[in-house]
């Protein structure tokens, strides 16, 4: 009697796919990544001034604050718009949906400085949106180097991160329920807190979280719409770096801003919201997502 | 939502007004790059007054813009197909294998899709200053290609998991070796889930402009780093016109596949 | 009609097709118990053999590991005398169907036939021939350029079947091919399968939990439980001559007395009852004397009303008649038997009228036509 006591069909060729990638990002990712965590805290010396500094320099936690300030404004916003025009894409038929879909991808994939420059142009002085508040009589209200018209151009290219994972939860949240609970005799309102609201956190905190982390990250909006008196911590971390050349500062500072992005998206990653679903639904424009 | 119910459960006026405001917030602003990429001024003024064509004439002849457009052209279809080539592997890797360490591994092949652009353009400007790396097509791929593999597994994975794996064992049924069962059914039949995948990761990197713009030599630029340089260090209007084409291109990128998808499925 | 010699299996050295031989085949996935254990069956070569059994009995197993999809834990697998142990699935030769066709969506009907034979090398026109004779040995000829979208359940499983047997294989293992169709499709289907069977002569071996489907196809019946066989033979003989009460329950239906661990000769007792017992009827599997049970099938009972008109000779119990089903070919009334009132089934005249809910009647059997069988 032969005994053949092979290992299930092979998983070493497995694995070995995926070497490439995970070397490709191993190099040109994690070890940067890992340099600048070893710099900041002081390689070959340890040390955690530069960490310490970065709350008593005056600076970097005033930019913290208003860079928090503004990402949970574009988040407020994007979500009060983003939440109504995810539901609509649920309740139309499949080609309107396709339709509105296709409306928030474009913008997604459209080159970040097209858009930067088109708010540029609108937010200038004497442009458009200026010309309208002239209209209105408020002629004095500058947009341009404002944080308010950051706000507002951050608002419209991030949106289509709130959108994204909010359609793929409320895409998942059957009708029915929302009727069955009108027919109990639940008006309109309460079913829908009661009912579908509940339904929805899992999409709504993804949403809310990617559109903060992004938020707190972003660097072309604000360099080119905001004043270098209202930096975000985007524009002082490349200040650190290319003008200040303290690499060691600038690392501590990176490393901070990158701890507090992990810990949201994982926390968020608890509440059923994957980055990966996120990924998908952007990636697959040709998918009937009917 | 089947068209019977629909009258049963009609949507608000309100709800319809609020999706078409939110609609035209998502799309209006960059439709406003067009009509002034055809601008005669010399300013960025809006509306434009006089039309005519010269911005697009200067991206087509200037040098610097062509240059950096070529420059775009040549980082996105490489670190395209360098994304693509290894996140196809690592997609077909991924589906055969399960336990925590395969999800270890797919998170971190993922994770450049959540890390904040800045940090990770600033920790790669000063490890590629000493791997000699800034300014240099290489660099640019490698990074370029780095980013863009997260969309590329996406998409072959979800090409995959439409894929059904008695196929294969039908095919090694009919005497095809693992290779030529690959090769002859897995690939043709993920072909489009790669090929999208490839798409969105040249898409990525033509676009890309926070690590393009630490990267960056004077001898070597892309295209979103010279439409930056001409709204901060030189006001140059065509950048109006690069803007006009980029978003015409990438629309049409895609659209095309939706619309040809539509047809192939009434065959 | 004529089948051409390319047809014909491919070894002439045996008679037809191939013999299967599996020697104390385990298989063991590490969870508590093995999915098959000591599984040793010969199928003889020509053989239409039939693995049958619950859901998780290893049947489909085994049929794996026949194949090569899974790894043998301990154990042979011979074709032909050949160890084929460490052989990988694509250099056994082996046609195989599936419950959901498998076709390859992406290639036509005729590339699909066509794939096994690119794989062979084999010439163009040659190709071209044999594909043709294939589909119309499975009657589905002029189909080459749909694609499997566009075929119907039935038509695509045929197209399978072509696609399987066209290289000769050495053997036809078929996974639960019919359970995606319908009851008409699926009588339809097994009626060709037979019938190529029949005209190929290669050995089959079949997966179903449908116990009428093994009966009806196959020449011999391997019943499946919890990982072992239960017993091997023709439908007649299972049907007939179950050893064990699993195999006398899973085909077709049996009233079924308990008798525990109680000892018998020629006689036995069943409550206030004594029943003759035909020695020929006793089960020679070692489980009987441990314990054991009488089974007897619906249509061999008879019902009388009057407990003097019982054959003599006969084994009879009292019974009520609980309810009465008609089946159009005959009906089956349900019963509760003897003191207990457990439930048993009896087989009557569809046209039969004299009985009536609520009856109490005395079902009677003859002795040989009872069986005890190990519980």
């Amino acid at each position: 009697m032969t005994t053949t006591s092979r290992t299930r069909r092979a998983p070493a060729p497995s694995w070995l796919l995926l070497v490439p990638a995970l070397g490709l990002l191993a190099a040109i990712l994690l070890v940067p990544l890992g340099q600048s965590l070893l710099r900041s805290v002081g390689s070959p010396d340890f040390t955690l001034d530069h960490y310490t500094s970065l709350f008593t320099d005056g600076v970097t936690l005033t930019v913290l604050g208003r860079t928090a300030q503004t990402a949970i404004i574009v988040t407020l916003v994007t979500f009060l718009l983003g939440y109504p025009y995810a539901y609509l894409m649920t309740r139309v038929g499949p080609r309107m949906r396709g339709v509105l879909l296709t409306i928030v991808l474009i913008p997604f994939w459209t080159s970040v400085m097209a858009r930067n420059f088109a708010w540029i142009i609108l937010l200038q002085r004497g442009g458009p949106v200026q010309s309208v508040f002239e209209f209105f009589g408020a002629g004095n209200v500058v947009f341009y180097g404002s944080a308010v018209g950051v706000t507002v151009a951050m608002c419209q290219v991030l949106l289509p991160f709130m959108v994204l994972p909010l359609f793929s939860s409320l895409g998942s949240i059957d009708r029915k329920l929302l009727l069955a609970a009108r027919g109990l005799g639940s008006p309109p309102l309460v079913a829908f807190w009661k009912i579908y609201w509940p339904l929805s956190r899992g999409g709504v905190v993804s949403g809310l979280i990617l559109v903060f982390t992004l938020s707190l990250g972003f660097y072309v909006t604000p360099a080119l719409l905001g004043s270098p008196q209202q930096s975000l911590i985007a524009q002082l971390l490349a200040q650190r770096t290319t003008q200040l050349l303290d690499f060691a500062g600038a690392g501590a500072l990176g490393m901070l801003v990158l701890v507090v992005t992990l810990v949201l998206v994982a926390w968020a990653n608890r509440f059923g919201g994957s980055i990966s679903a996120i990924g998908a639904v952007a990636v697959t424009p040709t998918k009937d997502n009917s | 939502m089947k068209r019977k119910d629909r009258g049963v459960d009609p949507i608000p006026w309100w709800l319809k007004t609020l999706g078409v405001i939110v609609a035209l917030y998502f799309i209006l602003p960059t439709l406003v790059v067009i009509p002034l990429s055809f601008s005669a001024d010399q300013s960025f003024q809006f509306p434009p007054t006089e039309f005519s064509l010269r911005w697009y004439q200067n991206f087509f002849t200037n040098p610097v813009w062509l240059g950096s457009l070529g420059n775009s052209l040549l980082v996105a279809v490489l670190a395209a197909l360098l994304a693509t080539m290894v996140g196809t592997a690592a997609a077909v890797g991924l589906s055969r294998l399960t336990g925590r360490l395969a999800g270890f591994a797919r998170t971190l092949l993922m994770v450049s899709m959540v890390t904040p652009a800045i940090v990770v353009a600033v920790a790669i400007y000063i490890t590629f200053l000493q791997w000699h790396l800034t300014g240099s097509l290489g660099g640019y791929v490698l990074a370029h290609a780095a980013i863009g593999v997260p969309f590329v597994l996406v998409a072959v994975t979800s090409a995959l998991g439409g894929f059904d794996p008695k196929l294969l064992r039908a095919s090694a049924s009919l005497g095809a070796s693992p290779v030529r069962s690959f090769i002859r059914v897995t690939m043709p039949l993920i072909s489009r889930g790669i090929l999208s995948g490839a798409i969105f990761a040249f898409v990525t990197s033509f676009d890309e402009v926070v690590i393009a713009l630490f990267l960056r030599s004077p001898t070597f630029q892309t295209l979103p780093v010279q439409m930056y340089n001409s709204v901060t260090f030189e006001l140059d209007p065509t950048i109006s016109a690069s803007s006009s084409l980029v978003v015409v291109v990438v629309t049409a990128i895609f659209l095309v596949p939706q619309l040809l998808g539509n047809r192939k499925k009434t065959r | 009609m004529t089948i051409s010699s390319t047809l014909a299996p491919a070894d002439p050295a045996t008679k037809q097709g191939t013999q299967i031989q599996l020697t104390d085949v385990t298989k063991d996935y590490g969870l508590a118990i093995p999915a098959v254990e000591n599984i040793s069956l010969t199928i003889e070569p020509g053989e239409f053999m039939t693995l049958l059994g619950p859901s998780g009995s290893g049947k489909t197993t085994t049929l794996n590991l026949i194949a090569g999809f899974e790894t043998l834990t301990t154990g042979t697998i011979s074709l032909n005398g050949a160890d084929v142990g460490n052989l990988p699935p694509h250099k056994r030769n082996l046609g195989m169907l599936f419950q959901n066709y498998a076709l390859f969506p992406h290639m036509t009907v005729a590339q699909n036939v066509a794939y096994p034979l690119r794989e062979r090398k084999i010439a163009k026109d040659e190709i071209a021939r044999r594909v043709a004779e294939v589909l119309e040995l499975v009657q589905l000829p002029g189909r080459d350029d749909n694609y499997p979208s566009q075929l119907s359940g039935g038509q695509q499983q045929r197209v399978a079947l072509a696609r399987a047997i066209v290289f000769n294989p050495k053997a036809l293992l078929l996974d639960e091919p019919l359970g995606a169709l319908d009851r008409n499709l699926r009588g339809a289907l097994q009626a060709e399968i037979r019938r190529i069977h029949r005209e190929v002569g290669s050995t089959f071996v079949f997966v179903t939990h449908d116990q009428e489907e093994a009966m009806n196809l196959s020449d011999r019946i391997a019943l499946f439980n919890n990982g072992h066989i239960e017993q091997v033979g023709s439908p007649e003989e299972l049907y007939r001559a179950p050893e064990t009460l699993f195999t006398a329950k899973f085909l077709g239906d049996s009233n079924v007395f308990d008798l525990g661990d109680a000892s018998f000769d020629s006689r036995v007792g069943w409550e206030e009852q004594s029943w003759s017992i035909d020695p020929a009827t006793v089960s020679s599997h070692p489980g009987v004397l441990s314990r054991s049970a009488v089974v007897v099938r619906p249509e061999d009972v008879g019902i009388v009303q009057d407990r003097a008109s019982v054959p003599a000779g006969a084994n009879s119990i009292s019974a009520t008649v609980r309810d009465l089903e008609y089946m159009g070919s005959h009906r089956i009334a349900l019963l509760a038997l003897g003191r207990s009132g457990q439930a048993g089934r009896a087989r009557i005249d569809a046209l039969d009228s004299t009985l009536a809910l609520g009856d109490e009647v005395t079902a009677w059997w003859k002795p040989e036509r009872q069986r005890i069988v190990a519980a």
